[in-house]
């Protein structure tokens, strides 16, 4: 018929007409059994044959539901996860079996600690040759309470831990610990880490799986030049069920080059460098180390590859830094940008504000930032006493006096001491270490203030982390005097509103707004 | 003679007993069955009235199928042995004309639906078969399809008094076959909603045979439409004497 009105010709138009249901006896339209539906309904019950009631097993601790053998599905009460999960668990057996097509499926509403689950389905199946008859039925899903296999290890033992990553840098500050503690906490890195714990040089992280660890040294060396491998240590065995249980540890070292440390390069890493200057500063370390000649503004990326292949430690590090008074700067080039961040080249005069007498030559690259009078933090190679195998070889190298690494804002921080800052930042949940000396304490306190101060001063390491709003923070009544400049302090925009769910905080916040 | 409309019927187990007989208003054919229990309730109910006669066609027994034929003549199939054949026209009474037709389509039974005055054909039925059909039948011959099918035998079944049709017919088609046919038709099914109308039952002027699932709604239909209720067969008989006698003189 279909074929006829297509190829134009003149159909006459059907009316269906109406037959006796052959059971009943209303009339109906015909269908394919010719009954109507209640008497179909009657005669033919497709849901013959399914399971009505199911027993699914749960568990309380962690919320999810087993799907034999081993899997556990994590999923809430009348989510669309468990839905799928009473689906597939009805469909692979009694759908199957008996040629049932499922079309709907749908939640019906039960007391929540009936640990009863009611789904209503809605099923078609092919009855009397070729007619396809459509029933909702509802299978009940009885739930049975038993612990997953990782909630039952973690209750047995909860400190047990299965693999652990344990961090190193042997340098003598925690400058980049800080820094990472901060990059972890912004992706979320350590979310599955057991226990976080602190040690000299390092941090231990341990967790449950071994696949964490794996991704967390992964995401690691993303973020920092590090080397890294891997051990295990039998912790028990089932001969029959041949399993073995291991516990993994995984070392990663990270470079001993920081920002700002002075380095005197071997004479083979130099060359392969294309003779960059034997005396570089490190100017960033991500998973490359970015080293800048500060004489010629040459630069160059080290990837952490290269780097251990031939490991070298710094000349000077930031502990050695010292500061200068700038006494004159005679621009030589002009703003030179260099891998991101623009350095000019300059001849300063510089003294020692320890030793205000004796007058120093130098070349700098912070051509564009220093102006007489201003205060530098730099290394001291005058006055130093360098013990450096590298340095002695090579032969006619005339050192500079001194290396300017940074400005220094101390006399303008002065003024600011002891206020608290607008921002703040989070910290991991981490043990720490018996209390250490004071002095190293002091240290500790130090490093930290430094950092934070690291943070103000530049804006391109507070791009990968995330700062918050102080709550304590009040902005002084009496305004800020001015010098002229301004210490640098981090612009409100890039401040994160923190999160805070409970109702007096909420109070206070919008007080504040 | 009360008239005749029985119920539950089954050929072997089998509820299709238009496949197994052939009923019109001159004579009766029954298949060879296992045992004589479809035959007896054929001859309890028509023997005084009209021969009933056991054959096979062609060595089958879906003879129902196989045949056409109304009071005046019977075709049969090319298939349809000598001996079969030989049968029939001794069983059979005179006037009926016993034919063996060399037709492609063999099972005439599902080809040609007849009553003593309309058939509806096969729409491939052959030139010569439609001839011999309006020869031997003497009927006026129509090639139609019922409700989309073209097997017209199997799926109506109609007397001089009414017709049952395919449930799926529309009314327009029903309006124009029961114009063709000047008989009322109406779209129904026999054994509990099956569609095949002249498997499941097998009937004439003034009896009808269904199978045993036939419900009772289904009954009901097929009484009021071919009017069994108020059928007496000796009055019809009576007629086709009456015309006979007309005849001689």
């Amino acid at each position: 018929m279909a074929m006829a009105e297509e190829a134009g010709m003149f159909v006459v138009h059907q009316t269906i007409g109406t037959v006796l249901c052959c059971k009943c006896g209303i009339p109906m339209q015909p269908s394919a059994a010719n009954m109507c539906v209640n008497c179909l309904r009657s005669e033919v019950d497709i849901t013959q044959g399914l399971r009505k009631q199911v027993i699914i097993v749960h568990c309380p601790e962690c919320d999810s539901y087993l799907m034999p053998p081993k899997t556990w599905i994590k999923c809430r009460l009348e989510s669309n996860e468990l839905l799928t999960f009473c689906w597939n668990k009805v469909k692979n057996t009694d759908f199957k079996k008996n040629k049932i097509r499922g079309v709907h499926a749908e939640f019906i509403w039960t007391e929540p600690h009936s640990k009863r689950i009611k789904v209503r389905f809605t099923i078609q199946k092919e009855v009397l040759a070729n007619a396809i008859f459509e029933q909702k039925y509802i299978v009940e899903y009885v739930q049975h309470e038993g612990m997953c296999d990782s909630c039952s290890r973690v209750q047995a033992n909860p400190d047990q831990w299965v693999a652990v990553v344990q961090l190193r840098q042997h340098v003598s500050h925690r400058r980049t610990f800080f820094y990472l503690e901060q990059i972890i906490l912004k992706h979320d890195a350590a979310a599955r880490a057991i226990t976080v714990k602190q040690m000299s040089e390092g941090i231990d992280f341990f967790f449950a799986n071994r696949s964490h660890a794996i991704k967390f040294v992964e995401f690691v060396g993303k973020v920092a030049p590090v080397k890294s491998r891997h051990d295990k240590q039998l912790v028990s065995h089932d001969l029959k069920s041949n399993n073995y249980n291991y516990k993994y540890t995984f070392s990663v070292e990270i470079c001993q080059i920081c920002r700002e440390d002075l380095i005197c390069l071997p004479l083979k890493v130099a060359a392969s460098l294309g003779n960059l200057g034997p005396l570089v500063i490190c100017t960033k370390v991500t998973n490359t180390i970015a080293l800048m000649d500060p004489l010629t503004l040459r630069h160059c990326f080290l990837d952490a590859e290269r780097y251990w292949r031939t490991p070298f430690q710094p000349l000077l590090t930031c502990r050695q830094l010292v500061q200068y008074y700038v006494i004159d700067v005679k621009i030589v080039s002009s703003e030179v940008n260099v891998g991101g961040s623009s350095y000019t080249a300059a001849d300063v005069e510089v003294a020692r504000l320890a030793d205000l007498g004796t007058v120093l030559y130098a070349k700098t690259h912070l051509g564009h930032l220093l102006k007489p009078g201003d205060y530098a933090l730099g290394y001291d190679l005058y006055g130093a006493n360098t013990n450096d195998a590298e340095l002695g070889k090579y032969r006619g190298l005339n050192l500079p006096e001194a290396i300017l690494i940074k400005k220094s804002y101390e006399e303008t921080r002065q003024k600011k001491r002891g206020k608290p800052r607008p921002w703040k930042l989070k910290s991991l949940n981490m043990e720490l270490d018996e209390p250490k000396s004071r002095v190293e304490q002091e240290k500790v306190n130090s490093d930290y203030e430094q950092f934070l101060k690291d943070l103000e001063e530049n804006p391109d390491l507070r791009f990968k982390i995330s700062l918050y709003h102080n709550r304590e923070y009040q902005p002084s009544e009496m305004g800020t005097v001015t010098d002229g400049e301004d210490v640098p302090s981090v612009p409100l925009e890039e401040l994160l509103a923190d999160l805070d769910l409970s109702d007096k905080e909420v109070e206070d916040y919008c007080m504040e707004e | 003679m009360m008239s005749g409309f029985c119920v539950g019927l089954q050929f072997e187990n089998s509820c299709e007993i238009g496949v197994f007989s052939k009923l019109t208003n001159a004579y009766c054919l029954v298949a060879i069955g296992g045992s004589e229990n479809f035959y007896s309730i054929f001859e309890s109910e028509l023997a005084d009235v009209i021969p009933v006669v056991k054959t096979s066609i062609g060595g089958t027994r879906i003879i129902g199928r196989l045949c056409a034929g109304n009071k005046n003549g019977l075709l049969l199939p090319h298939t349809t042995t000598d001996q079969e054949l030989q049968h029939l026209r001794n069983s059979l009474p005179d006037q009926v004309v016993v034919q063996r037709v060399d037709e492609r389509l063999s099972a005439l039974g599902n080809c040609i639906a007849c009553n003593d005055h309309v058939a509806l054909t096969h729409t491939d039925l052959d030139r010569e078969t439609e001839e011999l059909i309006a020869d031997v039948l003497g009927v006026e011959v129509f090639r139609q399809t019922i409700a989309g099918n073209i097997l017209v035998g199997s799926f109506c079944a109609f007397s001089n008094r009414g017709g049952l049709v395919h449930p799926h017919t529309s009314i327009e088609d029903l309006d124009e076959l029961s114009t063709l046919l000047q008989v009322p038709l109406v779209a129904g099914t026999v054994n509990r909603g099956s569609e095949v109308i002249a498997a499941g039952m097998t009937v004439n002027d003034w009896t009808a045979f269904c199978g045993s699932d036939t419900t009772a709604t289904e009954l009901s239909v097929i009484e009021s439409v071919f009017k069994l209720r108020e059928a007496q067969p000796s009055a019809i008989v009576d007629e086709m004497r009456k015309s006979l006698i007309d005849s001689y003189v």
